[in-house]
């Protein structure tokens, strides 16, 4: 019986990327309605690209809300005002979130540790304040409108995107290939490089890496994945609202990727379900959602830092150690 | 073309300048907490917001604007303490990002707590009376109250420089800045020294918020954009600097009193570029040590 889950434990991390896309494929079915699980689906991706920067590298960033933003204003702006296709749409949001990545992480870079924080969630208002100004193109303070992608039109097949499953789906896609993206980098000779960094930044310059320039680049990384999210969320939401550039945004991803377990493949999406699905019980029976999130965070960084996943792959590993010594 | 008088200039860099009062204030109690105990309290516009709201409320009770000047700085002080010794305190020795994730999640409970207590809409601020009305400076009349703000934090400003550079214990702060595990070997207890400082940290912070009440809507998310922009304060002066803070909050007070008057739409970006530009010249502040962010 153990032989055969240890079995199964090993292929499923063997196959992380298999095994995730197993369990969100399903997903849908677990959740009381869809439209949750379209957005657990879009904030999964979110954490997993914050995740990219914070758990595998140490590099804490506040500002990221710029790059989920960045994202959806463009497949916004590209749709409502030039009329794109949804596609062209979603390309142009990442591209420009990229793009923004490489400006914000050119300057954050330059600094370290909590400074860094700090000055990424400075930078990051920054592009808050040029959207919310630049009214003509982005509605200002209520918000980009009318976002509209009622169809996708495939060769020879043209998907309903109102229907909230099929939403699930098109955008499971996308998810899909960015988790493959993910994997291969982190498996790649780069990502020891930036889990060397975090571990020991002087270690890794005395190597011979070069810290800085793995440093902007995994930081643009983690701004197209977070950007794609965004190009997504328009897609999926109609709208864009102004707050999704805002610094709170930003935190949103540090909770989740805290409550799920940073520098775990899968533990933001845990932490994005948790979130979201609290923040739908919570909301439904009082309307001091902060306070409650603030404690739960709260008690999770006291507690539980290696966050819900990490906890339990942490538990898994030492039942697997007593069970081989056992045997 | 701007049409701006001499007098106009001069009464907007005094404007200037009483806003720049508070952001110095704001990065006060952040160097100070920040040079201590290497935590950048995120909750430090929270701790701005409740002092205000609990100045206008002790303000409407007491009716005494003197008395709640005292009041307010030993309420959020009293909250720092007990803040850190409850929730900071277990995560020493446990990495930076800790106490700065931990005060995060603190700020939002204290919003909640303050809609809680006083409403979501917040509470309607005026000036004392004492301090109404406006007085001549040979190039206009400037309001009074803002002209007390100067000088408040002036006087605040010097208190606190005496404190640590004339007294005993600004003598055990400095050293435990320096090099906290002699100050222990000394036979100090650091920890409590840090308990203190959490507290004069946000005791500063809620006064700050008491001050600015009078010119600013009070509301639970009054101290949202002010973090971020005492961020700002902090990055150009320099972090664990107390001149850096002052002489980077007079700069940004008065940046944005000058970009409201020239361009008034760019007048919450102009600070942030300016931090932008300080960050490519100037890294690590204007006092900052440059080894201080490794």
């Amino acid at each position: 019986m153990n032989k055969h889950l240890f079995q199964f434990i090993a292929l499923a991390r063997q196959h992380r990327v298999a095994a995730a896309l197993l369990f969100l494929l399903v997903f849908p079915f677990l959740m009381p309605y869809d439209a949750l699980s379209v957005n657990i689906l879009i904030f999964g991706l979110y954490a997993v690209g914050f995740n990219l920067l914070f758990g595998y590298t140490g590099m804490l960033s506040f500002g990221h809300a710029a790059f989920l933003g960045v994202g959806s204003y463009l497949a916004g702006i590209t749709v409502v005002h030039a009329g794109w296709p949804w596609w062209a749409a979603i390309l142009a949001g990442v591209a420009a979130s990229s793009l923004v990545g490489l400006v914000i992480g050119f300057l954050a870079i330059r600094t370290r540790g909590i400074y860094f924080s700090m000055v990424t969630l400075a930078l990051g208002q920054i592009v808050y304040y040029v959207f919310y100004k630049a009214d003509h193109w982005t509605g200002g303070e209520n918000g980009l409108r009318g976002v509209k992608v009622e169809f996708i039109d495939l060769p020879g097949i043209s998907i309903n995107f109102l229907d909230p499953l099929n939403k699930y789906y098109v955008i499971y896609v996308f998810v899909a290939l960015a988790l493959w993206f993910l994997s291969r980098v982190l498996s790649s000779p780069f990502g020891a490089v930036i889990e060397a960094i975090r571990e020991n930044e002087k270690r890794a310059a005395a190597c011979g890496y070069d810290v800085a320039r793995a440093k902007l680049l995994v930081f643009v990384l983690s701004a197209g994945i977070c950007g794609l999210a965004g190009t997504l969320r328009a897609l999926h939401l109609s709208v864009v609202p102004i707050d999704s550039l805002h610094y709170l945004q930003s935190g949103q991803a540090v909770m989740m990727c805290l409550l799920g377990g940073m520098g775990t493949f899968f533990g933001p999406f845990v932490g994005a379900a948790v979130f979201l699905y609290l923040e739908d019980v919570v909301t439904n029976l009082t309307r001091y959602w902060m306070g409650v999130v603030g404690i739960v965070f709260m008690v999770f960084v006291l507690f539980f830092p290696k966050g819900l996943w990490g906890t339990l792959l942490h538990q898994l590993e030492r039942w697997q150690g007593r069970q081989g010594g056992a045997a | 073309m701007l049409d701006i008088s001499p007098q106009l200039f001069a009464l907007q860099l005094m404007t200037g300048i009483a806003l720049g009062a508070i952001y110095a204030l704001l990065a006060i109690g952040l160097s100070l907490i920040f040079g201590m105990l290497t935590v950048v309290n995120f909750a430090h516009g929270a701790f701005f917001m409740v002092g205000a709201f609990l100045g206008v409320h002790f303000l409407g009770i007491t009716g005494n604007f003197w008395f709640s000047l005292l009041l307010v700085p030993l309420a959020t002080g009293a909250i720092g303490l007990v803040c850190e010794r409850f929730l900071v305190r277990p995560l020493y020795g446990r990495g930076i990002d800790y106490p700065l994730l931990l005060t995060f999640g603190l700020s939002y409970v204290l919003i909640d707590v303050m809609r809680f207590a006083f409403g979501i809409e917040g509470l309607p601020s005026s000036t004392p009376a004492a301090l109404r009305g406006s007085v001549s400076l040979g190039f206009g009349h400037f309001p009074l109250y803002r002209l007390f703000l100067i000088g408040a934090t002036a006087a605040i400003v010097l208190a606190l420089w005496l404190f640590i550079e004339k007294t005993r214990y600004g003598l055990i702060i400095r050293a435990g800045s320096r090099d906290p595990e002699i100050v222990r070997v000394l036979g100090i207890d650091i920890s409590r020294v840090w308990l203190l400082v959490f507290g004069i940290g946000t005791a500063i912070a809620g006064l700050s918020g008491l001050l600015a009440a009078p010119t600013r809507a009070v509301n639970p998310e009054m101290g949202i954009p002010i973090l971020a922009e005492s961020f700002v304060v902090t990055v150009v002066g320099g972090m664990g600097s107390l001149p850096g803070a002052v002489v980077a909050g007079l700069l940004v007070g008065i940046v944005f009193a000058m970009t409201s008057l020239v361009a008034p739409e760019y007048a919450e970006l102009s600070i942030f570029v300016l931090m932008a530009v300080v960050l490519l010249i100037r890294p690590q502040g204007f006092f900052g040590k440059a080894g201080l962010m490794s």
